[in-house]
């Protein structure tokens, strides 16, 4: 099994910071993974994009070759990566801030990843983790626990709490149908 | 054995040097190698080692070639522009035969090029970066593990032989964060320099720079009692600027007859289902990676490949690729510039018998080869 993430969005939105955790609670899981970046030169603002790879053996490739599931925060990064997510692939949106169009065939998540952020922990900087939540239980690839330890040990100090908010909240808005079966 | 944990290629590079003996490290930050300067200012101190950030590549250069030359495992790291920079020290370091690592986390060039892109263009830099004949040791890791090994390997080749030997990531490995177990400090060989033993050889006895056939003079710390000359001017064997030709001459090529002894000890590579290969792929650092799937894939599809992942580059593993090359009808080449190591492929792999068609792969578009990419090159040649 090898399946293949993608995430993307606006530099300082913490992409890679979600992969990191992703592909850490993948570990967590047992299972075998790699995570890389791209990026402009710029601290904040341009386009990001983080890949983890995750599979039960050897991965010797490190990127994504045809996605699994896509994460986009932006306009920018649909335009980018997620008009080209396939059939049966899972693209997850945020709403408010991707006007689509939806690429036909994919299963298209769409929830609005940064108001809740804001709404839930009064902070947008979480976004990445409610986004987490939300890819943890639209793929169902690794599980919510082994995310929840990766996000504890990678995020700043004292702001665990705040984060596991973040984290139950996305989870909390995948509907039913949009989970995986 | 550490637990399995994920690790980014750049920590697993001071995690190495750390376990070689590094405590000095100098350097000027720079993208994609900046990570190496940050762990190494929040772990060297803590063991007592001195992190210091300097005014720029030059002076990190002039920096780890003084730590050295007191005693110290010293490291800098840098990416294409700051290599440049370094070219004129490491030319010192190879001449005064100062044991020193550089890491260089290749980006896409030339000049400032893509910060975050990864490339392969320093291929030939890192052998020719300097003037003169000199030598020096270059090892390309493939994976965050390889990252460990060959820090490790680089430290204690550069002990060894008294040589500089340059790290030579690229973005993809320096950036990239894998699974991986890396070993414990109890695992790990440590190599240090000879030093001359004061029971046996007295200061005033000392010959720093001494012809011995092993090629490698004993080197006392500065501040030990051994006083001695250091210059990068041609010298006799005191270390004095007033050789003769004769003298210039022994010790021009005793400097660089280090390279045939790194061949011996120091080349490293993998093979994977070479014993067979009739379409051989020769690959170092990130496309390696690509490569070792484009082979399985291949082999799957009946297609005979194999894989020889080059992880010494410098010395050029000369004698496994002309051995491989003489089995093979094919030998593909995929690199991350126009074509720097195919050069060396072809100059050993087609002398006489059996002689193999290279092909070249290129890519300069700051994109990893896809293995589709190899595997196409592999179906077509087959």
């Amino acid at each position: 099994m090898r399946y293949e993430f993608r995430l993307s969005g606006q530099g300082g939105q913490g992409v890679i910071l979600a992969g990191i955790i992703l592909a850490e609670a993948a570990i967590f899981d047992g299972l075998n993974a790699v995570q890389t970046q791209s990026y402009g030169p710029e601290s904040r603002g341009g386009a990001s994009k983080a890949e983890v790879v995750v599979s039960d053996t050897d991965i010797d490739y490190p990127k994504v070759t045809v996605p699994d599931a896509v994460l986009v925060l932006s306009q920018e990064a649909h335009e980018a990566y997620g008009r080209k997510v396939g059939p049966g692939a899972v693209l997850v949106a945020d709403e408010e801030h991707v006007e689509g169009p939806w690429p036909e065939g994919a299963r298209v998540v769409r929830v609005p990843i940064a108001r809740l952020a804001l709404e839930v922990t009064g902070r947008e900087l979480t976004t990445n983790i409610v986004a987490l939540g939300v890819l943890t239980r639209a793929t169902g690839i690794v599980s919510a626990a082994a995310v929840e330890r990766a996000v504890r040990a990678r995020v700043p100090r004292g702001t665990e709490e705040l984060n596991m908010k973040a984290f139950a909240a996305g989870m909390a808005a995948v509907r039913m149908s949009d989970e995986v079966s | 054995m550490e637990p399995a944990r994920l690790v980014q290629g750049n920590e697993a590079c001071v995690q190495g040097a750390i376990a070689a003996g590094c405590r000095f490290f100098a350097g000027y930050p720079i993208t994609p190698s900046t990570e190496v300067a940050e762990l190494m200012a929040e772990r060297l101190p803590r063991l007592g080692g001195k992190f210091i950030q300097m005014e720029d590549e030059i002076a990190s250069m002039a920096a780890i070639i003084g730590a050295s030359l007191c005693g110290a495992k010293a490291m800098t790291a840098t990416s294409g522009p700051g290599f440049s920079l370094k070219q004129e020290n490491i030319g010192f370091a190879a001449m005064c035969e100062v044991p020193c690592v550089v890491v260089n986390v290749q980006r896409a060039g030339p000049s400032t090029g893509g910060p975050t892109a990864p490339g392969q263009g320093d291929i030939m830099q890192a052998r020719w970066g300097t003037h003169g004949d000199h030598p020096i040791v270059v090892l390309a890791p493939y994976s965050v593990r390889d990252t460990f090994d060959l820090t490790v390997a680089a430290f204690n080749c550069a002990e060894d032989l008294r040589v500089p030997t340059i790290v030579l990531l690229d973005e993809v490995i320096g950036h990239m964060r894998e699974r991986v177990e890396l070993p414990g400090q109890s695992e790990v060989r440590v190599v240090d320099r000879r030093r001359p033993d004061p029971s046996r050889t007295a200061p005033e006895d000392f010959v720093p720079y001494a012809h011995t056939p092993d090629l490698v003079p004993e080197m006392a710390d500065f501040g030990s009692g051994y006083r001695h000359h250091i210059t990068g001017l041609n010298h006799d064997e005191r270390g004095r600027p007033f050789a003769s030709p004769a003298e210039v001459d022994r010790l021009v090529r005793r400097l660089n007859g280090k390279m045939s002894l790194a061949a011996q000890r120091w080349g490293l590579f993998q093979e994977v289902a070479t014993a067979d290969a009739e379409v051989l792929v020769i690959a170092a650092g990130s496309p390696a990676r690509s490569a070792k799937e484009a082979v399985r894939s291949a082999r799957q599809a009946g297609i005979k490949a194999g894989l020889l992942i080059l992880q010494t580059i410098w010395p050029f593993p000369a004698v496994k690729v002309a051995d491989l090359a003489s089995r093979a009808r094919v030998v593909i080449v995929p690199e991350l510039n126009l074509g720097q190591l195919v050069g060396e492929v072809e100059r050993y792999a087609c002398r006489g018998r059996g002689e193999p068609r290279v092909v070249s792969l290129t890519r300069v578009d700051t994109e990893l080869f896809p293995p589709a990419q190899i595997y196409e090159a592999l179906r077509e040649v087959r």
